[in-house]
């Protein structure tokens, strides 16, 4: 009666890279689309392992989620736009040296907002979704507005740093040197979360809290402080996924939360509210599948995620790695 | 005669329209076990959570320890030494058996003569130390809900029907480990419907009828009197052996 993994939802991201594999023509165009569904997993893990925690511990159904990823793309692309000229020097020191303020930055604003989000708009409203649902909606409309007033309503283009530009040749395959990083950063951050998770105290305490937070708080632990951090962590990486969102697409726009926040809510209940295992699972399955289909059968590529999302909700309806809420 | 160490004073407790306690008195003596008694739906278990600070209450005080605690938050009241081990257990089932029992050790990790000590009581917890707590048995949860409020001294243990769903050899277990419990200083409110536990435990009772208490004395007096036990619980004794 040990606590074993269960390792079947993660066998499903490469069994889903096995499948496509004889039904693209080409190994060099598969490698490509894999580590482009990869890259792209990635970053919606970064932007949704915020919400799952954020739903998980402390039941809020935050739909202003997608603000604080808009504002990290925001604070990014107005560093990297001032420090343009670093960008231009096509060395790898002076890349990192524009980057690495952009992405403060941009998890620094998120994670602010974030604060303000909570302190002022999501506390009055705790354990009434309705309500919830009503205030974010209105939050997001806000401060998409705010937007536009501070940066305007016109596209912003990001041009990627030099370091990061261009591609690895492996064989015959094109591997973006952005996506590679996208993954790094990626695998960085899941680990850097289950280490805190799994080997602290405080995320012992997260654990418990995403349970049973009553009980948690009948323990001696005043649950409300952790949900501030959380919230505002939450934001924070947010902001991160933002940033590394923005410069995917190499342009910046008032919409960019709004539009990744439909895969985003999908890859949070695939995976399971509160579980951050399963946000990361989720996000390499739809991260995969939205590459395979929009290859293959690109009319399909919307639907894929939603077809995803009944076949696994079918398979486990409380998603991939249901947290037993009491 | 020694303070009592939990004290509640014309308490009321309003859930939505429900007026659920009204105007609750009793007091809990110094380093006894207190049996709450009374019939499903009297409002017993509202009484545990409103001194917990889970439910507010509307009006009335609560002394513990000779402190008031009916305004504090849930946290503070257990920072102040008071263990709750609700009625669904509270298991936090996607945690192992030993990270259960770790979080409720606030100071640090347990000391290791403690542990022995609850393995003592608990055996089953040191074989399934490792395992996931949501993997046990009723019985075993029961038993780990109660190590983890025990898991550091408390000056008092608040149990909700600890025997409510257990086959009676794991009934038999849990008296044992209770007894063993009394023991210490700890003092314990114990609500219970099985009055074969009650009876075999309690030092004091108190019996809630419709949201007010309406009996308090020794256990041992209420046990000897079948006809006090039939009008205020509606059960005889031999039902209950």
């Amino acid at each position: 009666m040990s606590a074993r993994a269960d390792w079947i939802p993660v066998a499903l991201v490469p069994a889903l890279a096995l499948v496509a594999l004889p039904f693209i023509p080409s190994g060099a165009t598969w490698l490509t689309l894999t580590v482009a569904g990869l890259a792209m997993g990635m970053m919606i893990f970064m932007m949704a392992a915020g919400l799952t925690l954020v739903f998980g511990l402390m039941d809020v159904l935050n739909f202003a989620h997608g603000i604080f990823i808009s504002f990290g793309a925001y604070a990014a692309a107005s560093v990297l736009t001032r420090m343009s000229a670093r960008l231009q020097e096509a060395s790898l020191a002076s890349d990192l040296s524009a980057m690495a303020p952009a992405v403060l930055a941009a998890i620094g604003l998120a994670a602010l907002l974030g604060l303000f989000f909570e302190r002022v708009i999501i506390r009055p409203v705790y354990g009434e979704h309705l309500k919830q649902i009503l205030v974010t909606m209105g939050g997001l409309i806000v401060f998409e507005q705010l937007i536009l007033v501070v940066w305007g309503p016109g596209m912003i283009p990001l041009p990627r740093p030099g370091a990061i530009s261009g591609s690895f040749i492996v064989g015959d395959a094109a591997i973006e040197r952005y996506r590679v990083l996208a993954v790094v950063v990626g695998v960085v951050v899941f680990v850097a979360m289950w280490l805190l998770l799994n080997r602290t105290r405080i995320g012992l305490l997260v654990r418990a809290g995403v349970e049973n937070p009553e009980m948690v708080e009948s323990l001696g632990y005043r649950i409300r402080r952790l949900f501030v951090g959380v919230f505002v962590a939450g934001s924070g990486l947010a902001g991160l996924g933002g940033a590394m969102w923005a410069m995917y697409q190499e342009q910046v726009n008032a919409q960019i939360g709004m539009q990744v926040l439909v895969v985003i809510f999908i890859v949070v209940i695939i995976g399971g509210l509160g579980s951050v295992g399963g946000c990361f699972v989720g996000a390499m399955l739809v991260g995969l599948l939205a590459n395979y289909t929009g290859y293959l059968a690109p009319k399909l590529a919307l639907g894929s995620n939603i077809l995803l999302m009944v076949l696994v909700l079918l398979w486990r309806p409380r998603g991939l790695y249901p947290v037993g809420r009491a | 005669m020694p303070e009592p160490m939990l004290a509640l004073s014309g308490v009321n407790t309003r859930i939505a329209q429900y007026h659920i306690l009204q105007g609750v008195d009793f007091e809990v003596p110094r380093g006894g076990l207190t049996m709450l008694l009374g019939r499903n739906g009297a409002g017993k278990t509202t009484c545990l959570r409103t001194i917990m600070g889970l439910w507010r209450a509307s009006s009335g005080r609560v002394l513990c320890d000779r402190a008031e605690i009916q305004d504090l938050k849930t946290p503070d009241i257990a920072r102040l030494g008071v263990a709750y081990v609700p009625e669904n257990m509270g298991i936090f089932a996607g945690l192992t058996v030993r990270e259960n029992v770790l979080l409720a050790a606030r100071a640090g990790d347990p000391e290791a003569k403690r542990l022995d000590w609850i393995f003592g009581l608990f055996p089953a917890l040191k074989q399934f130390w490792h395992g996931l707590a949501g993997n046990l048995s009723g019985g075993q949860k029961q038993m780990l809900a109660v190590a983890r409020a025990i898991v550091e001294p408390r000056k008092l243990l608040l149990v909700d029907e600890p025997t409510k769903g257990l086959a009676p050899a794991i009934v038999g277990s849990m008296i044992e480990a209770f007894r063993e419990l009394k023991r210490t200083e700890t003092t314990i409110l114990v609500v219970e419907q099985n009055f074969h536990f009650a009876r075999s435990l309690g030092d004091t009772v108190a019996v809630m009828d419709s949201g007010r208490i309406v009996h308090t004395g020794a256990m041992a007096a209420l046990a000897a009197d079948a006809a006090l036990q039939q009008r205020l619980l509606g059960l005889s004794l031999d039902s209950h052996q």
